[in-house]
């Protein structure tokens, strides 16, 4: 179960040409949101808005579409988006609370869930959280020597980001330019070395880029509500799907990279736990299943 | 009525698996109080209807609204499911009597005899002893007290109440939350241990502060930028720049909360998995 419990895995996209314009893939998490704000399922969303430099967010409390879409796109450094669940539940006044995590956030707010020991109220108003597939982050300043050293380019310049194929892209108007993931290492967040959660296991409904084609998302979903809110956007025609079994390269590279990166960094854990060195996660020798997230 | 509260509280709880995991306890802590898990399951064991004494020592009686901010299940919580036997602002009795659990609110002050004696008499008269809130916690802002003000100025030494007595569980917040207060009653009453384990834990976490977030997170490479710290910390004291957690010490309380609720001080997946079904 390297991809945790789900429900149902699909390939899907927006219907929406504006989204699929702006996305980062299928427009999945961008099209959910807006139709859970239009449906009321949610009266709010926080998400990776754009922050004072470019491709580096901030999280923000976005109360409509155009707020929302204005957040689409992966930016591959911080956004401390669970920071802002208080300030959309007091500031805001939300009861219904919609969210984008990646898997540690979706860790962050899970576990407040179960043992919220000082915030008051703000567990029950989680209504939505959509989770996105992440192998690591990078601090902003690793971001900044990739475009800026490594490839010689202003971060201003640049229209997309991506990882795949074993590269780190950039575009640009006019260009696309790339670098080997092997000369990103060494300028990962470290504290991402320890985690076994790959697509986001504990939310809702979760989304990447990987099994999927271009423009196209890999969807799991999970929970009862992540299920629900997804089957009635695809039944209102904004998003069409394909079955897995159909698109390549499939929920088997998925797989393989869950895999990865869960063995990768139990070893990690396995290391540091041998150093006498703090990790709220168990040594591999104590587990049934050394990948299993915890 | 069990089953209300718990819809209420979302702890649903799936079926029971047979074999019990039991929950991280990954609290780094220099002198872990070794938590007397046999007395809960005692209490839960022997009394459905749970006698609950409340004493309040240095504290500012937030805690306990906090409890009474239950609205919709107070009032079967207080008359149906405990019986709330002592605690000033609630009870008319002077002598304090036998009871199965006791909450603790408030740190206890060194100087003060009546508060030390109350506090001894507490710990031989309830099954359970409770540090109720950060205050009997971690100590909480009173850790900042240093005497030298009328009409005691001799009065300067606060310390968490597991310094004085042993404790066996402790819910740190400032306030805790209306819905961690009623999990652990209720918990308490199923006996419900690996729910608690986390509380049982917590009493050794006395020492608290924010910069418990560099020193044991950050420090550790374990940070990766959630945000969760900030966003639990009651002052507003924490928050994030170039994705790590940035305290003003000047506004930090010392409740211990941020630490806490960090996914990576410990991490409850057993929990999390039942709660969420997945």
């Amino acid at each position: 179960m390297v991809l945790g419990t789900y429900k149902e895995a699909l390939s899907a996209r927006s219907t929406d040409k504006q989204i699929q314009k702006i996305a980062q893939d299928g427009g999945i998490v961008s099209a959910l949101l807006s139709f859970a704000l239009d449906e009321k399922i949610i009266d709010g969303a926080v998400v990776a808005g754009p922050g004072k430099d470019m491709w580096k967010p901030e999280p923000q409390v976005a109360l409509t579409s155009d707020e929302l879409l204005a957040a689409a796109g992966t930016k591959y450094t911080f956004s401390p988006n669970v920071w802002m669940l208080k300030k959309a539940v007091r500031q805001y006044g939300l009861e219904k609370v919609g969210t984008v995590a990646i898997p540690c956030q979706t860790m962050g707010i899970r576990k407040m869930q179960s043992y919220p020991f000082g915030v008051r109220f703000v567990a029950d108003k989680i209504a939505l959280l959509l989770g996105i597939y992440c192998m690591e982050n990078f601090p902003f300043a690793s971001l900044q020597t990739f475009i800026s050293e490594k490839m010689g380019v202003s971060p201003e310049l640049v229209e997309k980001m991506d990882i795949g194929k074993g590269k780190f892209w950039i575009y640009t108007a006019d260009d696309e330019l790339s670098i080997p993931l092997k000369e990103t290492h060494g300028y990962e967040q470290s504290g991402c070395k320890v985690c076994l959660d790959y697509v986001a296991e504990l939310a809702d409904l979760s989304t990447g880029s990987v099994g999927s084609p271009d423009g196209w998302s890999t969807v799991l979903t999970r929970t009862d509500a992540g299920e629900s809110v997804f089957k009635l956007a695809v039944d209102a025609g904004l998003i069409e799907t394909k079955p897995m079994a159909d698109v390549k390269p499939g929920l088997g590279l998925l797989e393989k990279l869950a895999k990865d990166k869960k063995t990768k960094n139990q070893k990690t854990i396995d290391e540091r736990i041998a150093m006498g060195l703090p990790v709220p996660y168990k040594a591999s020798t104590e587990k049934e299943d050394p990948l299993a997230n915890f | 009525m069990l089953a209300r509260i718990k819809r209420f509280l979302g702890m649903e709880a799936k079926p029971k698996e047979d074999e019990k995991v039991p929950v991280e306890k990954k609290v780094p802590t220099e002198e872990k109080k070794v938590a007397s898990e046999e007395e809960v399951e005692k209490v839960a064991e022997e009394k459905p209807k749970p006698r609950i004494g409340y004493i309040h020592l240095s504290g500012c009686t937030g805690d306990v609204m906090s409890l009474s901010e239950n609205y919709d299940i107070l009032a079967p919580l207080l008359t149906e499911m405990v019986d709330i036997v002592y605690g000033q602002t609630l009870v008319d009795r002077w002598d304090i009597p036998e009871m199965d659990i006791a909450l603790i609110e408030g740190s206890v002050c060194l100087q003060d005899e009546h508060s030390l004696h109350e506090l001894k008499e507490v710990r031989e008269k309830a099954g359970l002893v409770v540090a109720f809130g950060s205050c009997a916690a971690t100590g909480c802002f009173t850790r900042y007290s240093r005497g030298g003000q009328q009409a005691q100025p001799a009065h300067e030494s606060f310390v968490p109440v597991a310094d004085v007595v042993k404790v066996d569980l402790a819910i740190p917040g400032c306030p805790p939350s209306p819905e961690i207060i009623a999990k652990t009653v209720v918990a308490v009453i199923n006996g419900d241990m690996d729910y608690l384990q986390p509380m049982m834990d917590l009493v050794g976490y006395t020492e608290a502060c924010g910069c418990d977030l560099q020193l044991k997170v950050v420090n550790q490479a374990l940070c990766i930028a959630c945000g969760t710290c900030a966003m639990s910390c009651p002052t507003r004291a924490v928050s994030m720049t170039a994705g790590r957690p940035e305290v003003n010490s000047d506004r930090c309380v010392k409740c211990g909360v941020c630490y806490i609720q960090c996914p990576r001080s410990w991490w409850p997946m057993e929990r999390i998995k039942k709660d969420t079904g997945l």
